[in-house]
C-alpha cells in the first residue's frame, strides 16, 4: 500500500474519531445551512467530520509520497537569496505545488472565499502532518492564521482581493512584528506607520528582523500608527501586499528549518491598508494571531517529535548490539517508552486545546452577529471558552515544544553515534526542532502567558469535571492518584497566589505551569482509556512517570525559597 | 501556436491488483492469484495517462471523460478519476464482458468510445501491472480506425488538428506529428500525476453507481429511500453511469470469453522460497566470491 501519515499514525485518526467538536462544528456550518449553496458543505456533523478525514488522508498521501522522501534534500539546498531576491528550494517549490493541486490550502478560510471552513483543531492535525514530513514546509504551508486573521479583521474589498488567492494557494502569508530591538517586548516596534490625510493612504518605514517566510506575498506588518507613542497603544496593524518598496535584505543562516526563509525586510514607503482599528495592532490582532500561531508550532513540534521517535523505532528495531536488536534492552527500551507516551499525551492536550480555540471563535462569531441580543448561556460558554483557550494556549506551546526537544534529543541517543551524522534524518530533526520552543513566544514567555490564568484558576472548572468523570475499572489506581495530584496544584496555585512578591511568582511560575501540563495531560490520557483500551498502558506509564514530577514541584512552589532569587543577587551581579 | 479549439478527451483506464507490493500469499497453490490479498489499485500508467488529459484540458479547455471496463466495483478507480480532475466517467460493467482478452476488451472500449461520440483524443496507460501486454490501447485504436502514438511521453504541441508529441523509446525519443482524432498510449515518465484535490473528493464523495447506493445509504442514513438518493446524485451531478454490452450494441460473440481467442496454454506455478540468508564476510576475498556468484547465476552482470 502508497504510504500515507494520517493512515499509518493511529493515534492521530482516534483523536478525528473522538473529536468531540460537533457543538463547534453546529455552530461553525451555521446548522449545515450551506450545503445546498457549495458542494463542499456539509449536511451534519457525520458528514463534515467524513470531509475532514478526506482532508488529512489526501495530506497525509502528498506528505509521505512526495514531500517527506525529499525532506533532507530541502534541508541541504535551504532558501536562497541573491541580489534582493529570495528562492525556496526546489524540493520546497515541488511541495508546495503538489499542495496546491490537492488544493490543500485556505484550510480554515470561509467558503464565500473559496476556504475549506476547517476548525483549527482540524488545521493542527494537517500542520502536525506536513510538520512529520518537512518542518521547513510548515512555515510557508502553516501560516495560515495569517488570512484568517485578515478575513476576521479586514475591509470587504482586501478580502475579496487576497482571500480568493490564498484559497488556490496562489499566495503565502508572513507575520511581520520582531524587530532587532523588539523581540519578546513587541511594544517597542518602531516601524512608523503615516497616514496621508488627503489620499487616506497609509504607508510604512522601517527594519524588521527575523521574519519567517518573509518574502511571503500577503504580510501583516505590526507599526507604530501613533506618532509619539512609545507602547503597544500606539501600535496597528497592516496588511501589505509585497511590491517593490518591500526590499529583502538578506535571509538568516540557521541551525534548522532551511527550507523556511527567514528575512530582514526594509519597508520604504510602502502602501499599506490597516487593518481594523488603530491601535488595536499588537493588544488585540497580533495577540489573537499569535494564539492561533503557538497552537500550530506546538502541532509543528508534535509533528517532529512523531517523526523523531519513528526513527529511532525503525532503528532500535534494526540495530543490533550485544546479539540482539537494541530495542530489547531497558535502557533503550526507557527512551522509546517514555518518547511515545509523551507524544500521545500532548497530541491529546493539544487536541483539548483546539477544542477550546475552537469554541472560543464560533462562539465569538455567533455573539457578534447576535448583536446584544445574544442568548445568556451562550454568553458564558464564550467566557468560559476564552478562559480556557487561553490558558491551554501558551501551555501546549510550552508543553509540546519542550517535550519535541525532549523527544529529538533521546531519538539521537537511541541512535548512538550514527544519529550525530548527517547520513541520518534523526541529526536534521535534531536541529529542527529546536526553533519551536523559541519562536511564537519563548518557553519563558508562554509561562508568562499561562501564569497569570492558572492563579485565576482558570483550569478549576475542568479539573472539576474530570475528577467526577468516570473511567473503568482497572484506572483506578490512576484515577487515585491523579486526584492527590490535583490536590498537590490546588496547594500549590493558592500559595503562589498568596506570594506578595512579584519576582518570587515569576521564579517559581514554572514549576506550576509544569504541574498544570502534567495534571491535565494525565486527566486527559485517563480520559483515553474510555475510548480504546490501548490507551491503558499509556495512562499507566504517563502518571506514574508524572506523579513524583508533580510531588517534586510541588514542593519547591510551596516552599517558595528566596535562595535562588539571592543567589541571582550574589553570583550574576 | 496552439489551436484555440477545445480538446475532447476520453482516458481508457482499469482497476489492477497491486503487483508492485507482492505479498506471500499473493498467489494461491494452484497458481491462480489470491485477489483477496492483493489490494485493487489505479493502473499506474493510467493515471499518467489521465493527467495528461487534465493538462491538455488546462490548455486547450475541452473535457476529459473516463471509462473503464471491469467489475462493479472498479467504480472505485471512477470516483478517484473525478477526484483527479475527469469531468465525467462511465463505468462498462457486465457478466458478459468476463473473461476478456485484450481483443474482446478493445471491442468493448470501442463500442463504449463510439457511444460517447465527440471526441479528439483517447489516452490510455501504456500497459496494465497485471497482464504488461500493452495490448489494448493499440487494439482499440485499430478497432476504431485511427492512428495511434504508443509511448507517449510529451505532448509538444496541440495545433491545426494535429498533434505532434515525443514518444521514449527504449534506445532514445521519436517525435511524431499525427492527425487527431488519434489515440496515444502514456508511458510513466510522461508526468507526476497530481494528488487528489480534497475539494473534489469532499464534493464528489457520494458519486456512485446505482448498484452503491445500499452501501451508500447504510453509511448516510438521511438518505431514506433510493429515489432520494438519486435525486440528491442527479442534481450535484454525482451519478456514475452504467453501461452494459446492450447499451453500447455489441455481441456476445464478440465480448468476454466467447469473443477471447486467447487461450490460456498452461500456466507454470513458480514458488520462490527464499528460507536462508547468506552472511558475507568483509574481506575483498568473499566479495569477490560472492561478485562471481552473482554474475554466474545471471543476477547481476
Amino acid at each position: 500500500m502508497s504510504e500515507n501519515f494520517f493512515l499509518d499514525n493511529p493515534d492521530l485518526q482516534l483523536r478525528l474519531e473522538h473529536l468531540d467538536l460537533q457543538e463547534v462544528v453546529d455552530l461553525k456550518e451555521r446548522g449545515y445551512s450551506e450545503s445546498g449553496i457549495y458542494p463542499t458543505a456539509p449536511r451534519n456533523y457525520a458528514d463534515a467530520v467524513d470531509s475532514y478525514r478526506i482532508v488529512l488522508d489526501v495530506l497525509g498521501a502528498v506528505c509521505a509520497e512526495r514531500v517527506a522522501p525529499r525532506a533532507a534534500e530541502a534541508d541541504e539546498e535551504g532558501a536562497h537569496y541573491e541580489s534582493g531576491s529570495v528562492t525556496y528550494a526546489a524540493a520546497t517549490r515541488d511541495a508546495i505545488e503538489a499542495l496546491r493541486r490537492a488544493e490543500l490550502f485556505g484550510a480554515m478560510l470561509s467558503r464565500e472565499y473559496g476556504g475549506l471552513n476547517l476548525p483549527e483543531s482540524i488545521y493542527q492535525m494537517m500542520v502536525e502532518i506536513v510538520a512529520r514530513a518537512e518542518s521547513g514546509l510548515m512555515t510557508v504551508y502553516g501560516l495560515q492564521e495569517i488570512a484568517s486573521s485578515i478575513e476576521e479583521h479586514g475591509d470587504p474589498e482586501t478580502k475579496a482581493r487576497v482571500l480568493p488567492r490564498f484559497s488556490r494557494g496562489e499566495v503565502s502569508g508572513a507575520m511581520v512584528l520582531t524587530e532587532a530591538d523588539a523581540g519578546s517586548d513587541l511594544g517597542a516596534v518602531a516601524t512608523r506607520a503615516t497616514l496621508d490625510e488627503a489620499t487616506g493612504q497609509w504607508h510604512l518605514n522601517g527594519v524588521k528582523r527575523f521574519i519567517t517566510n518573509g518574502v511571503a506575498d500577503v504580510s501583516l506588518v505590526l507599526a507604530r500608527s501613533e506618532e509619539g507613542s512609545t507602547d503597544a497603544r500606539g501600535l496597528s496593524l497592516f496588511v501589505v501586499e509585497r511590491d517593490d518598496t518591500v526590499k529583502i535584505r538578506r535571509i538568516e543562516n540557521k541551525l534548522g528549518i532551511h527550507a523556511s526563509p527567514t528575512c530582514e525586510i526594509q519597508y520604504c514607503d510602502t502602501p499599506a491598508i490597516l487593518l481594523g482599528k488603530r491601535r488595536f495592532g499588537l493588544m488585540r490582532y497580533a495577540m489573537n494571531l499569535m494564539n492561533g500561531a503557538r497552537l500550530a508550532v506546538a502541532a509543528q513540534a508534535l509533528g517532529i517529535a512523531e517523526a523523531a521517535y519513528r526513527e529511532a523505532d525503525q532503528y532500535s528495531r534494526e540495530r543490533v548490539q550485544f546479539g540482539k536488536p537494541i530495542r530489547a534492552l531497558p535502557a533503550v527500551g526507557r527512551l522509546l517508552l517514555s518518547m511515545k507516551v509523551e507524544l500521545e499525551a500532548t497530541r491529546a492536550l493539544l487536541a483539548e486545546a483546539g477544542r477550546w480555540v475552537d469554541l472560543w471563535k464560533v462562539c465569538e462569531t455567533a455573539l457578534g452577529e447576535g448583536g446584544t441580543e445574544a442568548d445568556p448561556a451562550l454568553r458564558a460558554r464564550h467566557k468560559q471558552a476564552q478562559a480556557l483557550a487561553e490558558t491551554l494556549t501558551p501551555m501546549v506551546k510550552y508543553a509540546a515544544t519542550e517535550m519535541g526537544n525532549r523527544v529529538c534529543y533521546q531519538a539521537m541517543q537511541v541512535h548512538g553515534g550514527v544519529g550525530y551524522m548527517r547520513d541520518f534524518n534523526i541529526e536534521r530533526l535534531f536541529r529542527d526542532v529546536r526553533v519551536t520552543n523559541i519562536y511564537e513566544g519563548t518557553s519563558q514567555l508562554q509561562v508568562v502567558a499561562a501564569i497569570g490564568k492558572l492563579l485565576n484558576r482558570s483550569l478549576d472548572p475542568l479539573l472539576a469535571d474530570w475528577q467526577a468523570a468516570a473511567c473503568p475499572a482497572d484506572m483506578a489506581t490512576e484515577r487515585a492518584l491523579l486526584c492527590e495530584l490535583t490536590g498537590l496544584y490546588d496547594q500549590a496555585v493558592a500559595a503562589l497566589k498568596a506570594q506578595p512578591e512579584r519576582d518570587r511568582v515569576d521564579y517559581y511560575a514554572v514549576d506550576l505551569v509544569e504541574i498544570a501540563v502534567w495534571i491535565v495531560s494525565g486527566w486527559l490520557v485517563l480520559r483515553d482509556t474510555n475510548l480504546a483500551e490501548h490507551k491503558k498502558p499509556v495512562a499507566r506509564a504517563y502518571v506514574a512517570s508524572v506523579a513524583p514530577k508533580v510531588r517534586a514541584a510541588a514542593e519547591v512552589v510551596l516552599a517558595n525559597n528566596p535562595v535562588p532569587l539571592e543567589a541571582i543577587l550574589i553570583l550574576l551581579a | 501556436m496552439t489551436d484555440s479549439r477545445p480538446i475532447d478527451s476520453v482516458v481508457l483506464v482499469k482497476q489492477v491488483p497491486d503487483t508492485h507490493h507482492i505479498t506471500g500469499d499473493a498467489m494461491t497453490r494452484d497458481g491462480t492469484m489470491n485477489r483477496s490479498a492483493l489490494p485493487a489499485i489505479f493502473n499506474p500508467e493510467d493515471l499518467n495517462a489521465l493527467e495528461m488529459a487534465v493538462q491538455i484540458r488546462e490548455r486547450h479547455g475541452g473535457t476529459v471523460s473516463v471509462i473503464t471496463m471491469g467489475p462493479p466495483k472498479a467504480a472505485n478507480i471512477l470516483r478517484e478519476s473525478l477526484w483527479r480532475g475527469a469531468d465525467r466517467v462511465v463505468l462498462l460493467t457486465d457478466r458478459r464482458f468476463a473473461g476478456a482478452d485484450t481483443l474482446a476488451t478493445s471491442v468493448v472500449l470501442q463500442k463504449a468510445v463510439e457511444k460517447i461520440g465527440r471526441y479528439d483524443l483517447i489516452l490510455a496507460g501504456r500497459q496494465a501491472i497485471d497482464g504488461d501486454t500493452a495490448q489494448v490501447g493499440p487494439q482499440t485504436a485499430e478497432k476504431l480506425g485511427i492512428p495511434q502514438i504508443t509511448y507517449a511521453e510529451s505532448i509538444l504541441e496541440i495545433a491545426g488538428g494535429r498533434i505532434t508529441a515525443r514518444r521514449a523509446l527504449d534506445s532514445g525519443s521519436e517525435i511524431v506529428r499525427c492527425q487527431m482524432p488519434c489515440l496515444l498510449t502514456v508511458v510513466g515518465s510522461a508526468n507526476m500525476p497530481r494528488p487528489p484535490s480534497v475539494r473534489r473528493q469532499i464534493a464528489g464523495k457520494l458519486a456512485a453507481t446505482p448498484g452503491e447506493y445500499a452501501a451508500i445509504r447504510k453509511q448516510w442514513p438521511e438518505f431514506e429511500t433510493d429515489g432520494a438518493l438519486e435525486e440528491h446524485l442527479t442534481a450535484h451531478d454525482l451519478r456514475i453511469p452504467v453501461w452494459t454490452a446492450d447499451d453500447i450494441g455489441v455481441t456476445a460473440d464478440s465480448i468476454g470469453l466467447a469473443g477471447s481467442p486467447t487461450q490460456v496454454h498452461k500456466v507454470n506455478f513458480v514458488i520462490l522460497e527464499s528460507t536462508e540468508s547468506k552472511t558475507i564476510q568483509p574481506t575483498p576475498e568473499a566479495i569477490a566470491a560472492m561478485v562471481a556468484e552473482l554474475v554466474h547465476e545471471y543476477i547481476v552482470g
